[in-house]
């Protein structure tokens, strides 16, 4: 076949349910020329050829919530680390919030981080920013959204401050819908126990800390559907934590009205009893819930109720988790382990793989109109090749992230990327 | 010297709740304590049995009672003991509670008794310090000290725990006092009651081994001793409760719920106590108080906190 560059033999591409089959992929000029039953025998002239066999053939991933700390944080990570870590986990596609110092409320930072990405990732992963919602994040005075979406900013979002006003909020979503741009809300009621880091229940109690309750999430989720409802306005609620909130998504949904929402890894496979060492590592806002919450997370994104997932990769220093537990910081890392840690729910039958393409790639992808293959003629030629069998050790070696704050460090995790291709061009 | 049990060796490193001690252990320190107890009542309150070794005491929070309880108790048996408070400390210069306890330990002491406003603050030092580290109260976490020393006077007044109910009342949420109470005086086979507004009760209490109430009257009916907690003004402000009138009203301990408690009942209070708040000041002077008994059995259970502690290498 004329053109063909790339031949990646043998890979297993998951189709829903099932093992998945055998594939060949063939790649000419940066995109998917064909996939086509394993059969050896696709003539691909000069083309480089891959063995793949025994590896799964996936999308590259989409993650639509990160913290890269650039500017202003480098000594926590930099766009060039935490493209690194996002590279390594497969991700092809970075989405990184506003709260940087400065805040990313003006064309010039937006401008500043793509350069930053395309100087150290020529190749990808793309930087994806998200622009401030409020100026400063300060939740009273709308960021210049349409300066800020001719400089790249893909979504607006005051994650890590919630916005108390409604009346803000509203005027927020219908500003950002003039420019054809999702809002996503962190919600959390600021006068209950804010960023407290470790949920309010059994564990807070016993330990004697000061615990978020869940209702402060579901609180202000219930604030921004009804708005959403209200002015019929998409919105998206980030990294839900709880049982409630995705009730009251179902329901929303079940009125029509326009949410979509996303969860991360860490909340469909811990619970609040990680923190029970006072262990700074399991302090994440929102916080860990209980087992009840889990099992909701875990139907919710298997039925769609929760439409994606990310990490919110939240890199800190060492020295920055290594105090007291109430003096720490809230956050975990998450690019480098996502994957292997949403195949572990594969493994273990919760989610299947189709799930874990539709949560990574296809849904953020549709949510936020970034590049998408789905192994299409045409589509980019971006591509993991995901060893399912290797185990890593989580460590500070064996991440890319400048950061090592993970609840899952010190774990041995199963299945890890072999190969990441961008464009047809092999990144890692 | 006693080394309580014949045979048993004291093998913590630190004392970080009471949870970790058995029941075993709690009574051969009780044990200890009671011949310590009996050094407090001579002329000449001192023996060398800990000399050479030294005590830290870091009191990162204000602190009297405790600090001083230990202070003395490190004297008594000829440890030197070292003062470290938080103001004039470097953790008020920005040093981190990590950076500081390292420098500490560079001085070689032989345990640090740490009070910090931080849950868990004791922990955190125990897990990156190789002396011991005995928790002297870490926010509103435990304070196993005090667990220890209300739990050996409450066995002296009753001569046992079996059968026997307590009533802890008040601002159980942010009181390190009751956590370990509790946890302690369920292992040793006390009932324990709590009774307070909602508002000062613990997320998750439903699952503590105790019964919740919120009537006084009720709550104090046929108990053999009333733990009053100490109620910090700051809780009006934080809008737990409306004021502290009502507060006096609806859960101060007066003598009309003492007369309901089982006869010969007893009134403690880890102090300083509030008069007039969570307990009448004629109450706290009467008969039925064990307020100094407290204090007394203190230094007697600290003491032997101290030895346990420090004498746990050359019994190895």
């Amino acid at each position: 076949m004329s053109g063909c560059q790339l031949a990646v033999r043998g890979a297993t591409l998951p189709d829903g349910r099932g093992k998945g089959r055998r594939v060949d992929l063939l790649v000419a000029r940066g995109k998917v020329l064909e996939l086509a039953p394993a059969a050896g025998k696709t003539p691909a002239g000069e083309a480089e050829e891959i063995d793949a066999s025994g590896l799964v053939l996936l999308p590259s991933l989409t993650d639509a919530h990160t913290h890269l700390r650039e500017p202003g944080y480098e000594y926590k990570e930099d766009i060039a680390s935490g493209l690194s870590a996002a590279a390594h986990g497969g991700f092809g596609n970075v989405m990184c919030m506003a709260n940087t110092n400065p805040v990313n409320d003006s064309a010039s930072v937006t401008e500043l981080m793509l350069d930053r990405a395309k100087d150290s990732w020529p190749r990808g992963p793309r930087l994806f920013p998200i622009g401030a919602l409020t100026r400063g994040l300060a939740g009273r005075e709308l960021a210049p959204m349409a300066e800020l979406a001719e400089a790249g900013c893909v979504a607006f979002s005051n994650d890590g401050v919630p916005v108390s006003s409604s009346e803000v909020m509203r005027r927020a979503m219908e500003y950002a819908s003039d420019l054809g741009r999702r809002v996503i809300d962190h919600c959390e009621d600021p006068s209950m126990n804010p960023a407290s880091g470790v949920n309010d229940g059994v564990l807070s109690g016993r330990l004697g800390l000061d615990g978020q309750p869940d209702v402060a999430e579901t609180i202000q989720a219930a604030r921004d559907v009804l708005l959403a409802e209200y002015l019929d306005l998409p919105v998206h609620l980030a990294h839900v934590s709880c049982r409630r909130t995705v009730e009251l998504i179902a329901w929303a949904k079940s009125r029509g009205v326009r949410v979509t929402a996303e969860t991360c890894p860490h909340y469909l496979l811990l619970t609040e009893e990680r923190a029970a060492g006072f262990d700074s590592l399991a302090k994440v806002n929102p916080p860990l819930r209980t087992r009840d919450d889990v099992l909701a997370l875990r139907q919710a994104v298997r039925e769609g109720v929760v439409d994606i997932l990310v990490t919110d990769h939240a890199p800190h220093a060492d020295c920055e988790k290594e105090v007291e537990f109430d003096a720490a910081p809230c956050g975990v890392c998450g690019l480098d382990t996502a994957l292997a840690l949403t195949w572990t729910l594969v493994r273990e039958g919760e989610l299947t793989a189709g799930d874990l393409v539709r949560l990574w790639a296809e849904a953020p992808c549709g949510l936020f109109d970034l590049p998408l293959n789905r192994f299409r003629p045409g589509d980019p030629a971006d591509f993991v090749l995901f060893d399912p069998g290797r185990s890593w050790l989580v460590c500070p070696d064996s991440l890319h992230s400048k950061a090592a704050n993970t609840p899952f460090l010190g774990r041995t995790l199963e299945g890890r990327v072999r190969a990441h291709f961008l464009g047809g061009r092999k990144i890692v | 010297m006693p080394t309580g049990d014949d045979d048993m060796q004291w093998l913590h490193k630190d004392l970080l709740d009471v949870s970790q001690l058995s029941t075993r252990e709690v009574a051969s320190l009780f044990e200890t304590a009671r011949y310590f107890r009996e050094i407090n009542s001579r002329s000449v309150k001192k023996v060398p049995t800990l000399r050479g070794k030294s005590v830290v005491l870091f009191f990162a929070e204000p602190s009297t009672r405790t600090k001083t309880s230990f202070d003395v108790a490190g004297k008594r048996l000829s440890a030197d003991t070292f003062s470290l408070s938080a103001t004039g400390s470097s953790l008020k210069k920005g040093e981190t509670l990590k950076d500081t306890a390292l420098t500490l330990q560079a001085m070689s002491p032989d345990a640090i008794v740490i009070r910090h406003s931080s849950s868990g603050a004791a922990q955190f030092l125990a897990e990156r310090l190789d002396c011991c580290v005995i928790n002297a109260g870490d926010g509103r976490h435990a304070h196993p000290t005090q667990a220890l020393l209300d739990a050996f006077t409450l066995s002296e007044a009753w001569g046992g725990f079996k059968g026997r109910t307590l009533l802890i009342l008040g601002d159980v949420a942010h009181s390190r006092v009751a956590r370990s109470n509790v946890i302690l005086l369920d292992r040793l086979g006390v009932k324990v009651r709590l009774c307070g507004p909602r508002t000062l009760m613990p997320s998750g209490v439903e699952t503590w081994p105790v019964g919740v109430h919120r009537d006084l009257d009720q709550a104090v009916r046929g108990v053999d001793a009333v733990m009053c907690l100490r109620l910090q003004l700051e809780r009006q402000q934080a809008g737990l409760l409306p004021d502290l009138r009502e507060y006096a009203r609806l859960f101060g301990l007066g003598r009309r719920h003492l007369d309901r408690a089982a006869k010969g009942a007893f009134v403690m209070h880890p102090g300083p106590i509030n008069r007039g708040v969570e307990i009448d000041s004629d109450l706290a002077d009467s008969p039925e108080s064990l307020i100094l008994e407290q204090v007394a059995g203190g230094l007697a259970v600290r003491m032997a906190l101290l030895f346990l502690f420090l004498s746990r290498k050359t019994n190895e």
